[in-house]
């Protein structure tokens, strides 16, 4: 796993997000989420509210979006709870972005499944286009980093960007992803192969043939 | 009460118990790291790990694990011993190597269960994990390589402090224990997150490279910082004591001690009076025993004499000046200097007498004007167990941030004659109601309309006495014990205008109002009492002599000497003895066997340890009112209540950058 790191907290980190607070339809929203909670228990609302509050940050950047320090402690006072448990949370989930980020968060998974299927490939691709691990492009627009298996090894290769994933990548097909998202495009998300859906088999059947048509008892066979 | 079978004894066990706590009761030691018996379980050093049946067949942590019915536990066994020696292994896959450089070196858990439980060599080539240092206060020195993820500190930082401010950031090999933001730990029971630490991680930045644990000669002693007598053990090499560390005792301090308490130590070498010093023409000069005396002598008070004695000393010291006064004639004896003049004519009424552990179980508390966390903070702790079993509790005061959800009822004690119908439904419907009056409820008068409270409220009953007084100095059960109340309080000291005002290190008092006595002073820092004495007689601390304490509950409590006391400083009891001698009286005893044993036949409370019976509380006097605001709590810097904590420069630090923000530029390393 990449080494995450808070962004130190400085006097123009104040400046800019001190004065953060939910945009009015977030606020609503804010409600609805700690009302799923018994009174009292309000701090169970932590992860859904620190998600809300990176995704009015990233609205507000157009970026994927992350959590800075007052960010983080404006959740905290909402919540009612010490500032250091919300810390803990944002810091323990890969998914809160605890550092700036750019507009598109590549997540590339090189677990075995992808690894073995070409993951290697879609790195380099993406190495191709400019990006860097752990690093954003200068224009603010990717940022690639290298995750574990994000359980989507029956269409590996995958990438996760932002809140969609791509699966069943070519280097090629990455490229045109990269292209696309650049562009301002939404590429197709989901298995990138011609004819597959989801997660079914890709092609012919190569095994439990005998159950295309009816059920079948494979019991006695073993 | 379950029936477990530990290495093939059969033993019976609480109903509730663990599996680690059934192999103690068992007599086999399970090492653990993280487990600790006062705090939540966490179940994540894995050390603790024993073989059980029924159950996977896999080694279980028994830490986390409840002993049930029929249980058959192995601490003995092939799988235990190399679950063990695997544990260890990957403990110290990122543990450094530094055992002589660090301070917890001798006294360290991983160190010793490596030794007794590890295999011996590492198998591990690869680098190690090395973690930045966190900025905790001026307190607590980090190693955070050193850290093994046990999360005690963070553990006892929420659920016995109260204060949320340790906590694991990130995760897995990169998860870090750190204050948010790297701010300091600036609560009032920081540094017990030291004694904690099982490792070198978070250890006492003011002891830093000061000894090894070996060399150091440990005495058993009672906390001077405060009214609770904390049990403590002083570790001294040489002639210097340099560190103070809690002992356990459930019934007082569990095993915690206040910061005031421990980091006061670097105040017993400084500022220290090491020779007799006497007035002339306005100045101090150093002077010799046999001048001082003579000084002494000169005064020739006659039975003008008053004795005032500090918040430090102990009854031995104080029984003898005593003796003193009363071989010369006089019984002007006071000891709450700050002029309270609360009655003492029944001591169950200034006593503390739900007792330290007691308060646990109250259901429903008043605190009336008392800042708890300043004045005995470890009482807080136990008030927080109460709030947790589900007590209410109702603050009469300013406001404060007690750590657990209190009411706060406004600052005018009018309202104890007209409580809120949440109070009194609350105190109705209660079956443990505790009141708890401080100091600053004594200084407006309260006492009467406490002790009214508790008639109304029912507060003494079968099994329970819920009527508290909470002092703040630890010399002040045992100096009522011994007499040392006036009705009019120091008020009538003054009045007296005696010639010789002798002070048992009484720095708090406002000697401008003795301006025409002669002030003997015996104490043993240059503080206050020092700059106003006409003779200074250098006086032993409290660890430098054996001594009785009585704590605000009331228990008699016996400290023992660590170490001489400097220069030419002796122990006060010979001090009076000698100026017995000086002005020709005889107050009956040449040795401090003979001392104590004539304060028991006096005060037989003295001489049993434990709780002292104060009897029956007595009967609210007739129309008891209380009025008056209470503008403010007399601890006014929590850090710097008496004269060893104002010489200690740790607690001058901690004052000058917790309480008033001033910051210190870090010394590279």
């Amino acid at each position: 796993m990449a080494d995450r790191f808070i962004e130190p907290d400085s006097p123009e980190l104040r400046a800019r997000w001190g004065a953060f607070a939910w945009t009015a339809e977030n606020a609503e929203q804010a409600k609805v989420i700690v009302g799923r909670y018994p009174a009292g228990r309000q701090r169970s609302a932590v992860m859904p509210l620190l998600d809300l509050a990176q995704r009015q940050v990233g609205a507000e950047l157009n970026t994927q979006g992350w959590l800075p320090i007052p960010v983080m402690e404006y959740v905290a006072k909402y919540l009612d709870m010490p500032v250091i448990r919300v810390v803990e949370v944002a810091t323990f989930y890969t998914m809160y972005n605890i550092a700036p980020i750019g507009r598109f968060h590549v997540q590339v998974c090189g677990t075995t499944p992808c690894m073995l299927r070409g993951s290697d490939d879609i790195m380099a691709a993406c190495k191709g286009k400019g990006l860097k691990k752990g690093h954003t492009t200068a224009d603010g627009m990717f940022t690639l980093t290298e995750v574990e298996c994000m359980g989507n090894c029956a269409s590996a290769p995958m990438v996760q960007i932002n809140d969609d994933n791509y699966e069943d990548l070519t280097a090629a097909d990455m490229e045109r992803i990269l292209d696309e998202l650049a562009a301002g495009k939404q590429p197709k998300t989901g298995t990138q192969l011609p004819g597959r859906h989801t997660v079914e088999p890709a092609g012919a059947l190569s095994n439990l043939t005998a159950m295309v048509d009816a059920n079948h008892d494979y019991r006695g066979e073993w | 009460m379950p029936k477990v079978k530990v290495d093939g004894v059969e033993l019976e066990v609480p109903a509730g118990a663990t599996v680690l706590q059934a192999c103690e009761l068992a007599g086999k030691e399970i090492p653990r790291f993280c487990y600790h018996e006062r705090l939540s379980i966490a179940g994540n050093c894995r050390m603790c790990l024993v073989e059980v049946k029924p159950g996977p067949p896999k080694p279980q942590a028994s830490c986390a694990l409840p002993a049930t019915e029929g249980q058959e536990i192995r601490t003995d066994s092939e799988m235990v011993k190399k679950a063990r020696e695997g544990v260890m292994e990957f403990l110290l896959i990122n543990h450094p190597l530094d055992c002589p450089i660090c301070d917890q070196g001798g006294e360290c858990d991983l160190q010793d269960q490596s030794v007794a439980y590890g295999r011996g060599a590492s198998r591990y080539h690869e680098n190690k994990r090395a973690v930045t240092e966190k900025y905790m206060g001026p307190l607590i020195k980090t190693t955070m390589t050193r850290c093994i993820h046990c999360t005690r500190c963070v553990r006892f930082s929420e659920e016995v402090a109260g204060v949320d401010e340790i906590g694991a950031l990130y995760r897995g090999e990169t998860m870090q224990i750190s204050t948010y933001l790297e701010k300091a730990a600036a609560h009032e029971l920081s540094a017990n997150v030291i004694d904690l630490c099982p490792v070198g991680a978070l250890t006492s930045r003011p002891y830093a490279f000061e000894a090894r644990p070996w060399e150091l000669k440990k005495t058993l002693s009672i906390d001077v910082s405060d009214a609770l007598g904390s049990n403590i053990r002083l570790d001294s090499r040489g002639r210097e004591v340099l560190r103070i560390l809690p002992r356990v005792n459930d019934d007082v301090n569990e095993e915690w001690l206040s910061d005031r308490g421990r980091y006061m130590v670097d105040g017993l070498t400084r500022r220290r009076l090491d020779k007799p010093w006497l007035r002339r023409d306005g100045k101090l000069v150093a002077a010799t025993w046999a001048e001082a005396f003579e000084a002494v002598a000169k005064i020739n008070p006659g039975s003008s004499v008053a004795v005032i004695a500090g918040d430090l000393v102990d009854c031995e010291t104080m029984f003898a000046a005593k003796k003193l006064g009363g071989a010369l004639g006089s019984t002007l004896l006071e000891g709450r200097q700050t002029g309270l003049a609360y009655d003492t004519s029944n001591l169950a009424a200034v006593n503390f007498n739900s007792t330290l552990a007691g308060i646990e179980d109250a259901d429903a508390v008043l605190i009336v004007g008392s800042m708890i966390r300043d004045e005995a903070p470890l009482l807080n702790t136990r008030l927080r167990k109460a709030v947790k079993k589900g007590a209410k509790v109702f603050v009469v005061g300013p406001q404060w941030d007690p750590t657990y959800p209190a009411t706060f009822l406004g600052d005018d004690l009018a309202v104890l004659g007209n409580l809120p119908a949440e109070v009194s439904d609350a105190f109705g419907a209660a079956q443990k109601p505790a009141i708890i009056l401080g100091g600053a409820a004594l200084g407006k008068g309260a006492l009467g309309a406490g002790l009214a409270f508790a008639e109304q409220f029912n507060l003494v009953r079968e099994g329970w006495n819920g009527f508290n007084v909470i002092h703040m100095a630890s010399s002040r059960m045992g100096g009522l014990m011994l007499g040392y109340a006036q009705k009019g309080g120091i008020g009538d000291l003054v009045a007296a205008k005696p010639k010789m005002v002798i002070s048992l290190g009484a720095d708090e008092v406002d000697f401008t109002k003795f301006a025409d006595s002669m002030i003997v002073h015996i104490g043993h820092h240059g503080d206050k009492a020092a700059h106003a004495a006409d003779v200074i007689l250098p006086a032993a601390a409290f660890s430098e002599k054996d001594g009785t304490y009585v704590n605000t509950e009331g228990r008699v409590q016996y400290a023992e000497k660590a170490v001489f006391a400097p220069g030419d400083a002796r122990e006060d009891w010979t001090i009076l003895r000698a100026m017995a001698d000086a002005l020709g009286v005889s107050v009956g005893f040449d040795s401090f066997e003979q001392l104590r044993a004539a304060m028991v036949a006096e005060v037989p409370a003295l001489g049993v340890e434990g709780l002292a019976d104060y009897g029956a509380l007595p009967a609210a006097p007739s129309g008891a009112k209380a009025e008056g605001v209470i503008a403010g709590y007399p601890i006014k810097d929590r850090y710097l209540t008496n004269a060893i904590a104002r010489s200690s420069p740790t607690l001058q630090r901690c004052s000058a950058e917790l309480l008033h923000g001033e910051s210190f530029a870090e010394a590279a390393e």
